[in-house]
């Protein structure tokens, strides 16, 4: 069975608008439940960590370059880089790196 | 004063549009190389505003994943905007009329929210809309762009760019982790655990968008078990960020 990709893009929509308009519309009081409010605070992090390693490994023509760019993405991140910096310098130091491997 | 509400979003939502110009430039292209046409990828980065579920969501459609592992997918990366929602519904007027909340609902993500939770006064939707009228074109234009010139750009551009959107991601996570021990055992936890899911031969049958949401949920689930966040402490991060 085939999927249409319409209707992908439709559920992804729907439930995405979804989860931000409830709390909007129907919330007049704060979440006061400790659990739930931790576990949302923790979901970016966990989410956003488990989305980049191991796939930033695959994102480039080779693991070499790809673990450049990400020890250059963690570096340029710690020291406080804004995310457009970051995400350029990473660019910069797999391009380089590309460069440097294709000479070897 | 709405109008001066207005104005001052369009300003500090240009910043924003110009960073999600160049990520979303990547999700263009990876649409592309995924087999979308231009219109498609724009519909999607339209109708989403928002960079982790799309990609995730990008990697179920190209990998045939059924409707339910898209909803569910969807459902756990973004359910951060829930928590961002409730805080945002903290900051307006009461008697905000509910259309406005049904309408700036459309554009909660991750830069934004930020913006609006750094105001010290309450919520005016015409500063969220002042963001969004910047923000969003920057999105979509971006998208269509990297659709557009994704087949065009040499492979090793394509091949330096495939970085950026974990380049971003990097940069949201780590400054944080980097104050709180907590989070940065979220952060290590999380990775070393979908690396398990990669590297273990039965565990890497499971498709990409459930080890998202399998290593979220147990992550996050076991860390506000074992350190539960007191009351306003999230919120107070948050503010911080934009404390410049």
């Amino acid at each position: 069975m085939t999927h249409n990709i319409y209707l992908y893009i439709l559920v992804m929509a729907g439930v995405t608008y979804l989860i931000r308009m409830l709390p909007l519309a129907l919330s007049k009081k704060e979440i006061t439940n400790v659990y739930i409010r931790s576990f949302l605070y923790y979901v970016p992090y966990a989410c956003l960590a488990a989305m980049t390693f191991p796939a930033i490994l695959h994102a480039t023509e080779s693991i070499c370059s790809a673990a450049v760019g990400l020890a250059t993405a963690v570096i340029a991140a710690y020291r406080g880089k804004s995310l457009l910096t970051v995400a350029l310098i990473a660019c910069a130091a797999v391009f380089i790196a590309e460069r440097i491997l294709a000479l070897i | 004063m709405k109008n001066n509400d207005y104005r001052n979003g369009l300003r500090d939502g240009t910043a924003v549009a110009l960073g999600y110009f160049a990520v979303s430039f990547a999700f263009g292209m990876e649409a592309s190389a995924s087999g979308l046409n231009i219109l498609q990828a724009g519909l999607i980065s339209l109708t989403n505003v928002t960079s982790a579920g799309q990609f995730s969501g990008l990697a179920i459609l190209s990998a045939g994943g059924t409707y339910l592992e898209m909803a569910l997918t969807q459902l756990i990366i973004n359910l951060r905007y829930c928590l961002m929602s409730f805080s945002l519904a903290q900051k307006l007027n009461r008697r905000t009329p509910h259309w406005h909340r049904y309408l700036m609902a459309y554009s909660v993500t991750d830069e934004i929210f930020a913006l609006d939770a750094g105001l010290d006064h309450p919520l005016s939707p015409a500063y969220h809309y002042g963001i969004t009228s910047a923000a969003v074109p920057g999105w979509v234009l971006g998208t269509l762009a990297g659709a557009v010139s994704g087949n065009l750009l040499p492979g090793f551009v394509m091949s330096a760019l495939g970085v950026a959107i974990y380049g971003m991601f990097l940069a949201i996570i780590i400054p944080p982790a980097k104050q709180n021990r907590t989070l940065l055992l979220v952060v290590l936890s999380a990775m070393g655990l979908s690396f398990l899911f990669s590297a273990l031969p039965v565990l890497n049958s499971v498709s990409s968008g459930f080890v998202i949401i399998i290593t979220t949920v147990l992550t996050a689930g076991i860390a506000a078990w074992l350190k539960p966040v007191r009351e306003g402490t999230a919120a107070a991060d948050t503010n911080s960020e934009e404390d410049t």
